[in-house]
């Protein structure tokens, strides 16, 4: 089974990089544009990763986080947060609330397909 | 040969460059570009310590003494070694008071005295006189035997010659008279003298090279280098006891010369003139500290062996004083000998003409004009113009002065060496170290006390070593000396009360300063100091530059004036007065207050004509008197009030104290929030910023990985890159503009503008994407016209922006745009309304913000608002610059209506 | 003036340091007689010591900032 795999940004132009990305990579691929329709779409699609933007209109991603870790249901999901805001103290933070990864953007499209690569292996 | 008529010239020309170099400097000062600017020239000015005692006395008392001619430059190396502590205060004290000799600066400390400063004065004339007498002995002596040349004869005893045959008389006219040119051509309120510093520097190179050339000739010109000097020496019968003994002299009387020597450099008039009065920049002393003392050394330095082979070569017959002359004469150095002759007239007149001009202003200022002024027959105070006669006053006083040396001269002058009638000076000028050190670290002393040991330390002067000096040469009775004045055997005045053992200047300084500084010390503590004494010890203590104007009284511009001009000359007063207008922010002279401030003001100019106390004086003549009545109520009040005076100022200070904490803790707490502020704002730029960077990178990268994509593909990567970097592009571009609007630093053209114009235009600019995004834009516009003042392209700026706000927010389908314009008879009003989703109460501020976008009602907006989110802080800057008002108005659901008001133009407020 | 306290301090803490070595008790034991370079004892004492004091001084106040 194809892994699958959640993007979650409010940027339209973001979301399609990397839709793209993943979909080149054959993994099954769904969007969500703010906080709580991601909420929405990790009970519905199920995935198995999440690109997670931090800066999003009504929850952020930092809540997003915390909201699917307190999920006993979702123990196994991978969580990759993306964000532009690159100080210590957020990556500290994102890192504390349980993501995989953090990613600063711009980020280079090979790494971040070889991260994704790795937490799903 | 060395004919008379040669030595004259050569003497003639040498003045001569001295005048011009005098006369350059003063015209370099007139056209502000200072030739003593420079820490170089100040020490080397400060070399004028160094006089014909150095040039001629040092290489006598070292044949004399061996190194007992040293403490006289050890004293001032270690004076300057503390120069931080006590130059440095004394120099801003005296700027900031405008004080011009050592009599003011003591007469000013005990809360100007007239009376201090007249003892102080009579005390430095008494005792410089000797010193002066020294320099035209040793001036008149080098030029009899510099005259005989090549015979080396010793002057006659002067007694012997007649009045008119005697060269030091012809010496003391000359040097007078060409003082009387140099010091004394014209007032200056701040009584410096930037060419005779400038001459004086000059000066002191020439004697130093002149006494180098000597020592370099007879060091290994005569003999075989330093050590060859001392060999030889070592193995003569006449100069053994030098080259080769221990050290003959007395350590008392050593440390009590190195004492001297530290007191002197300070309180000599000619070295408070040049080190205090004639520094032009504080900073110029760091240089000297080191600068000075190395110049001493560097004239010393070949004392010695001169003195050595001087003895050798003149066993007996020559004054070793003359030395430094007699050796180049001996070996038939005629060139040689006359460069000495001038070295030796250049520290003689050096020393003369600072000296007599420091005193000359003393005597001008603390001793002649307060008599003058309160001799109320001579009609003085009423006079118009006083300036001539100061410079009469000071012109005589220079003569007196030179006369009095040339008698002293002719008194007493052969019984001592050049050292020796030196100090004598030395130690007058040590009187005033008491009131001087005690008055800068001792906030008791009070003006009785310095008067009580001035007194009492001129007196042991007196009678301890100038009168014996008398005795000595016959012009006192030779019982005084051996039996006390009235036969009294315990006041013999070198063995007072039976002490002996001590030379005679360890004698005077120890009786002297003992009576000195008791006297000071125990009558100070008699009482408390007065308010004025108080005043001026704070000052001088604290170093409390701002100082109390101490006026209570009140004068103006109309009396002080005048009162001025009649000290400086009309012109100079008023140039001076306006200057002190423009620095206090005023339009002319006629716009100053008659406040504390002014009078304080003409009280410090005034004291670089006449002297502080003086000028206190003629000041509380013009000046409404003091309420207070100073001296009266003074007296009156007792030392409780003072108490309570001083208590309720301190309370009034703390007060202010915790005020401006308070303030400073406030500036603090925004200065913190400001910063917070910054950050986040920069934060956020960057997040701004990284976003279409990221869209940028990622669509590169992918197209860059994948060559083989399809062409429409392709396309649509590169047309969001395009779009991209477009929205990056927008967004420097605006930060900048916020930045430029918010620190003030952008431009305006602001002319009269038509406001419903200016919609009309931007409505057409923006037509094209209304028109992509069925849109109906609707305008209801009134047919007159708006006028307001404003920078056009600003205001289409503001309009563009909104109407792309509302084409953003109106919905996709029904689309609609309403524009309104009107106004009242002080405003213009401008709306625009869209049907969008409205903003909710709580946003309705926040959209001003910068980077803050919201998107409506929630749900409403799938994707986030285009923009950058800085357009509305920027119209609403740019609004307000106009003094405008921009805001919205919105219910959720209902659309928005974004409002903004200008005030309308003056003069078309009628039509409406 | 000065460039900070410290240098008005070293400068004190020189003087200090002259008043020791141009005075009784030192200078009576150079006094005592003796060579040194073929010259007096004493004498050679004073006159590098002033040397050394006003090299010491100048580099006080000449040094680089600190």
């Amino acid at each position: 089974m194809k892994p699958r795999i959640l993007i979650v940004d409010d940027e339209p132009n973001i979301v399609i990089s990397l839709e793209y990305l993943m979909k080149k990579e054959g993994f099954e691929v769904a969007v969500a544009t703010d906080g709580e329709a991601a909420l929405a779409q990790a009970a519905a699609f199920a995935p198995d990763l999440i690109l997670l933007d931090v800066m999003m209109p009504k929850k952020s991603g930092f809540e997003v986080c915390e909201a699917l870790r307190a999920d006993p249901a979702r123990t196994g999901l991978k969580i990759v947060m993306l964000t532009a805001k690159g100080r210590e103290g957020e990556v500290a933070k994102g890192l504390a609330l349980g993501a995989d990864a953090y990613i600063t953007k711009p980020f280079a499209t090979r790494d971040l397909v070889l991260r994704v690569k790795e937490l799903l292996a | 040969m060395l004919q008379s008529w040669v030595i004259v010239l050569a003497s003639f020309v040498y003045l001569g460059i001295l005048f011009a170099i005098a006369w350059h400097g003063d015209r370099r000062a007139d056209a502000g570009r200072s030739l003593i600017a420079n820490p170089v020239v100040y020490a080397l000015s400060l070399g004028v310590y160094c006089t014909t005692w150095t040039f001629y006395g040092s290489v006598g008392r070292a044949a004399a003494n061996g190194v007992g001619f040293l403490p006289i430059y050890l004293g001032p190396t270690l004076l300057f070694a503390l120069a931080g502590f006590l130059l440095v205060k004394i120099i801003r004290i005296a700027k900031a008071n405008r004080i011009t000799s050592i009599a003011d600066f003591v007469a000013s400390r005990y809360g100007k005295s007239q009376m201090l400063g007249g003892l102080v004065t009579v005390i430095a004339v008494v005792g410089v006189i000797p010193y002066i007498a020294l320099q035209l002995k040793a001036v008149s002596n080098s030029f009899t035997i510099l005259l005989h040349y090549p015979e080396i004869i010793m002057p006659a005893k002067t007694g012997a010659v007649p009045l008119f045959q005697d060269s030091a008389l012809y010496v003391a006219l000359i040097l007078g008279a060409f003082t009387i040119l140099f010091g004394t051509r014209h007032l200056d309120a701040t009584e410096r003298h930037e060419g005779m510093v400038a001459a004086i520097a000059f000066e002191s190179v020439v004697k130093l090279a002149a006494f180098l050339a000597v020592g370099i000739f007879v060091v290994w010109g005569i003999h075989g280098g330093v050590a060859d000097v001392f060999a030889k020496a070592a193995a003569s019968d006449s100069a053994r006891r030098l080259a080769s003994a221990d050290f003959s002299g007395n350590w008392g009387s050593w440390g009590s010369l190195v004492f001297l020597a530290f007191f002197a450099a300070l309180l000599l008039p000619r070295q408070f003139q040049i080190a205090v009065v004639e520094n032009v920049n504080e900073d110029h002393l760091r240089r000297a500290i080191w600068m000075f003392p190395l110049y001493l050394f560097l004239i010393n330095i070949f004392v010695l062996p001169v003195a050595l082979a001087g003895l050798m070569h003149f066993p007996t017959g020559v004054d070793a004083d003359t030395f430094v002359l007699t050796l180049p004469m001996a070996h038939q150095q005629e060139a040689l000998a006359l460069l000495v002759f001038i070295g030796g007239l250049s520290a003689a007149t050096g020393m003369v003409i600072v000296e007599t001009i420091a005193l000359s202003t003393m005597v001008c200022n603390d001793l002649v004009m307060p008599v003058l002024l309160r001799w109320k027959a001579l009609g003085l105070a009423e006079r118009a113009d006083l300036s001539g006669l100061l410079l009469e006053i000071r012109r005589w006083a220079i003569a007196l002065v030179l006369v009095l040396g040339y008698l002293y001269f002719r008194v007493a002058g052969e019984a001592y060496a050049l050292v020796a009638i030196g100090l004598i000076s030395f130690a007058a000028v040590a009187q005033f170290a008491p009131a001087v050190i005690g008055g800068l670290f001792w906030t008791g002393g009070t003006r009785i006390g310095a008067l009580a040991g001035l007194s009492a330390g001129f007196a042991v002067w007196l009678y301890t070593l100038l009168l014996p000096s008398f005795a000595k040469s016959g012009w006192l009775p030779e019982g005084f000396m051996t039996h006390g004045i009235f036969g009294i055997d315990l006041l013999r005045p070198q063995q007072l009360f039976g002490l002996t053992g001590l030379d005679e200047i360890t004698h005077c300084l120890l009786w002297s300063l003992l009576a000195n500084i008791g006297a000071y010390i125990g009558v100070s503590l008699l009482r408390a100091p007065d308010a004025r004494e108080a005043r001026q010890a704070s000052f001088f203590v604290g170093g409390d530059a701002a100082g109390l104007p101490g006026w209570r009284g009140q004068a103006g511009v109309q009396q002080l004036l005048p009162l001025t001009a009649r000290f400086l000359g009309q012109e100079k007063a008023q140039e001076a007065f306006a200057r002190h207008a423009r620095q206090r922010g005023l339009a002319g002279i006629d716009a100053l207050p008659g406040d504390a401030d002014l009078v304080h003001f003409a009280e410090t100019l005034l004291a670089g004509a006449i002297g502080s106390a003086s000028a206190r004086v003629m000041v509380a003549s013009v000046v409404e008197e003091e309420p207070l009545g100073l001296n009266e109520v003074m007296n009156i009040l007792d030392e409780a009030s003072q108490v309570r005076a001083y208590s309720r100022e301190l309370e009034a200070k703390s007060r202010e104290l915790e005020q401006a904490t308070a303030e400073l803790r406030a500036a603090n707490a925004r200065l913190t929030e400001l910063d917070r502020m910054k950050d986040d704002f920069i934060s956020t730029v960057t997040h701004e910023l990284r976003t279409p960077l990221t869209s940028i990178r990622a669509f590169s990268e992918m197209l860059l990985d994948d060559p083989k994509a399809d062409l429409a593909e392709r396309k649509r990567f590169l047309g969001i890159i395009v779009g991209e970097t477009e929205r990056l592009t927008r967004l420097i571009n605006q930060i900048l503009d916020l930045a430029k609007l918010e620190s003030g630093r952008a431009e305006w053209t602001v002319a009269a503008v038509d406001v419903v114009e200016v919609i009309r235009e931007a409505v057409d600019s923006l037509t094209a994407l209304y028109a992509e995004k069925k849109v109906v834009l609707e305008l209801d516009l009134p047919v007159e016209d708006l006028f307001v003042l404003a920078d056009r392209d600003r205001l289409m700026q503001v309009l563009i922006n909104l109407l792309s706000n509302a084409v953003k927010f109106a919905p996709t389908v029904g689309g609609c745009v309403k524009v309104g314009a009107g106004g009242t008879a002080a405003v213009v009003r401008v709306s625009i309304d869209d049907n969008g989703p409205g903003i909710v109460a709580a946003d309705r501020e926040m959209i001003f913000e910068k980077f803050r976008q919201v998107t409506g009602d929630a749900g409403v907006l799938t994707a986030k608002p285009q923009g950058t989110g800085l357009g509305l802080p920027i119209s609403r800057q740019i609004v307000e610059y106009f003094g405008g008002r921009l805001w919205v108005e919105s219910e959720p659901g209902q659309g928005a209506r974004f409002v903004f008001t200008l005030p309308r133009r003056e003069g078309d407020n009628a039509q409406k | 003036m000065m460039r900070s306290r410290l240098s008005v301090q070293r400068l004190a803490a020189l003087f200090l340091l002259g008043c020791v070595l141009f005075n009784y008790p030192l200078l009576a034991i150079f006094g005592r007689g003796g060579q040194l370079f073929g010259m007096p004892a004493l004498y050679v004492w004073l006159m590098g010591s002033w040397l050394v004091l006003i090299a010491l001084m100048a580099w006080v106040l000449e040094r680089r900032k600190d």
